[in-house]
């Protein structure tokens, strides 16, 4: 049992930036524990990825056409695969959908235990003391985990390794797991939110959560956002209840949007609301409850009863023009 | 066509969750508990699957408190059976579930179980890919939509960015609903009590396996104390200046007159 492997995600033919992020956190940990931080790549084509990962010791690749698109199976099968093969002390994989696929799933199936939405990770003797995000991001849980065992990691926890091409020193290839040839699961297709607004290009957006309470509200903030010049966007609750449409949902499971102002209302500010707006400018937060997450995450803040604010906020706009 | 739902009650996160004074738990008796709003998407969705014809529903929970009432709330929604499954010590985390309800899954003879993706307490991962790697099934978490088709289902998974994959996956199998293709529906107090008053709640024999290893908290605490924010005070009228304030400094609004 010696160092980190990190399960590699990737986006079309570049390594996504939570890659990064988990390469950083293996190299800080390899540190401490010793042994060489390994890049785990499972897809059709490994070599444009690989030659992306020089922040890796080691590229463990597994080339198979049953993984040219991501179906959660084949890759449980070959991080599981990866995991008895290359014995890591620990095993690092996003907090993603992907993630949320593989971690738990593959360290049952070797039987090693797993943490859950990390975002600090450090090495002490034969031990990872943890500290995860639970309960929206309102609590941090403490754990310490005898090693071998399997993290998840929430995106934004780690700065990103530093993108060294030319690839790893160490190079190895895995043989396919035979159960890649009797797989219960097949990609059909992929498609795109698609619609007529790309809240991603906005550089104003006026953002509604759960907080908003109903769709009269949401009148409320359409005024508002027309008000600033904004575009309106909304946390996954609000879509989840069909008040506004899914191609303006921010966050993990929605768009990833930087625009200059985002004024955050009724939102909590749960990791993974918070994952899809950390690029933003000036964020401002109206939340009625002072403990809300998100205002560790705004510039100000505000707990004045958002059904009161945006009338007023909305009528000193058009005043000052 | 039998479909199994696992639900799980959670905190009320739009009220306060307090540590405990043990400091490694939650204050459970000062906390709200409701259905965790995934869960409440999984149940939508198998409710709108027996909808579409030839499907029965069994509402699942692990027996903790207030587990009657949540599995009433089951029936009266539109699950044909409720059942409530015993855990050895009565913990109830990820890998300690899928031990529970695995042995129980498999003698129902289910086709395909649906639970929510996650819960805001779930330490130890996610239940769905748990349960189905230790029933030896296929898996899909962060799912928004369910078809069935003959011996297998469609699903589509969400990623980032907006992106959405449609996976075929052959049954039996075990989904982690994020939403439901609609949101989950009211139900009228009347109905609720006209099940309560007949229903019946079936409680399954202690059978679990061995459960998955879990890790155990050593510390739980505040996510942070205080907040970044500089905080605007005042009524209404003056929050709102301030704010118009702020984004005229930063360029946002125009200078005034």
């Amino acid at each position: 049992m010696k160092g980190v492997l990190v399960y590699i995600e990737a986006d079309g033919d570049r390594v996504a930036p939570i890659s990064f992020e988990l390469l950083m956190a293996a190299r800080r940990l390899a540190e401490q524990l010793g042994g060489p931080v390994e890049a785990l790549v499972a897809s059709a084509d490994p070599e444009p990825l690989a030659e992306q990962l020089g922040a890796a010791d080691t590229v463990v690749a597994v080339t198979s056409p049953a993984l040219a698109g991501y179906i959660p199976e084949a890759h449980q099968e070959v991080l599981v695969d990866a995991i008895r093969l290359r014995q890591p002390a620990v095993v690092l994989v996003g907090y993603t959908s992907a993630g949320i696929d593989l971690a738990a799933g593959a360290a049952t199936a070797v039987q090693l235990p797993v943490v859950a939405y990390c975002i600090s990770l450090r090495a002490e003797g034969n031990e990872v003391v943890a500290d995860s995000l639970l309960y929206g991001g309102k609590l941090v849980a403490t754990t310490r985990t005898q090693l071998p065992a399997v993290f998840s990691v929430v995106a934004g926890a780690f700065p990103e390794a530093a993108r060294q091409p030319g690839g790893a020193g160490e190079r190895i290839d895995m043989s396919t797991p035979s159960a890649l040839g009797q797989l219960r699961t097949r990609l059909v297709g992929i498609s795109s939110a698609g619609g007529t607004v790309d809240i991603t290009k906005a550089e104003r957006i006026v953002s509604v959560g759960r907080g908003i309470g109903g769709p009269d509200n949401i009148e409320a903030a359409r005024e508002l956002a027309a008000a600033l010049g904004a575009e309106l966007a909304a946390s996954r609750p609000v879509v989840d209840s069909g008040w506004l449409p899914r191609e303006r949902q921010v966050g993990k499971s929605g768009m990833t949007v930087k625009p200059k102002l985002y004024l955050a209302v009724g939102i909590s500010g749960a990791p993974e609301h918070l994952e899809g707006m950390r690029g933003a400018g000036l964020v401002i937060a109206v939340n009625t409850d002072p403990r809300a997450p998100i205002f560790q995450a705004a510039g100000y803040g505000t707990t004045c009863d958002l059904c009161d604010l945006l009338p007023a906020l909305s009528a000193r706009l058009r005043e000052s023009g | 066509m039998h479909i199994a739902v696992i639900l799980k009650q959670v905190p009320d996160l739009v009220e306060d969750v307090e540590v405990d004074a043990s400091g490694i738990d939650i204050d459970r008796d000062r906390v709200a508990w409701k259905l965790s709003e995934f869960d409440d998407h999984a149940l939508e969705q198998a409710v709108l699957l027996k909808e579409g014809g030839g499907v029965e529903v069994t509402a699942l929970a692990l027996d903790a408190a207030g587990v009657d009432q949540l599995l009433y709330s089951a029936l009266a929604r539109g699950a044909d059976r409720a059942q409530k499954v015993p855990t050895p010590d009565r913990r109830t985390d990820a890998p300690r579930a899928a031990a529970a309800l695995a042995p129980v899954l498999r003698g129902m003879g289910v086709d395909l179980v649906l639970t929510g993706v996650q819960a805001a307490d779930d330490l130890n991962g996610q239940l769905g890919p748990i349960l189905a790697t230790t029933l030896g099934w296929p898996h899909v978490s962060v799912v928004s939509g369910v078809q069935l088709a003959g011996a297998a289902a469609q699903v589509q998974q969400e990623y980032s960015g907006g992106r959405m994959a449609t996976l075929e996956i052959t049954l039996p199998a075990v989904l982690g609903v994020q939403a439901a293709a609609r949101p989950p529906r009211y139900v009228p107090i009347s109905r609720l009590r006209q099940v309560t008053a007949s229903a019946q709640i079936v409680s399954a024999p202690l059978a679990a396996e061995a459960a998955p290893l879990s890790t155990a908290v050593s510390c739980l605490a505040a996510s942070e104390q205080g907040s970044r924010a500089h905080m605007l005070e005042g009524e209404p009228e003056e929050i709102a200046e301030q704010i118009v304030d702020v984004l005229r400094e930063r360029g946002f609004v125009g200078a005034r007159g």
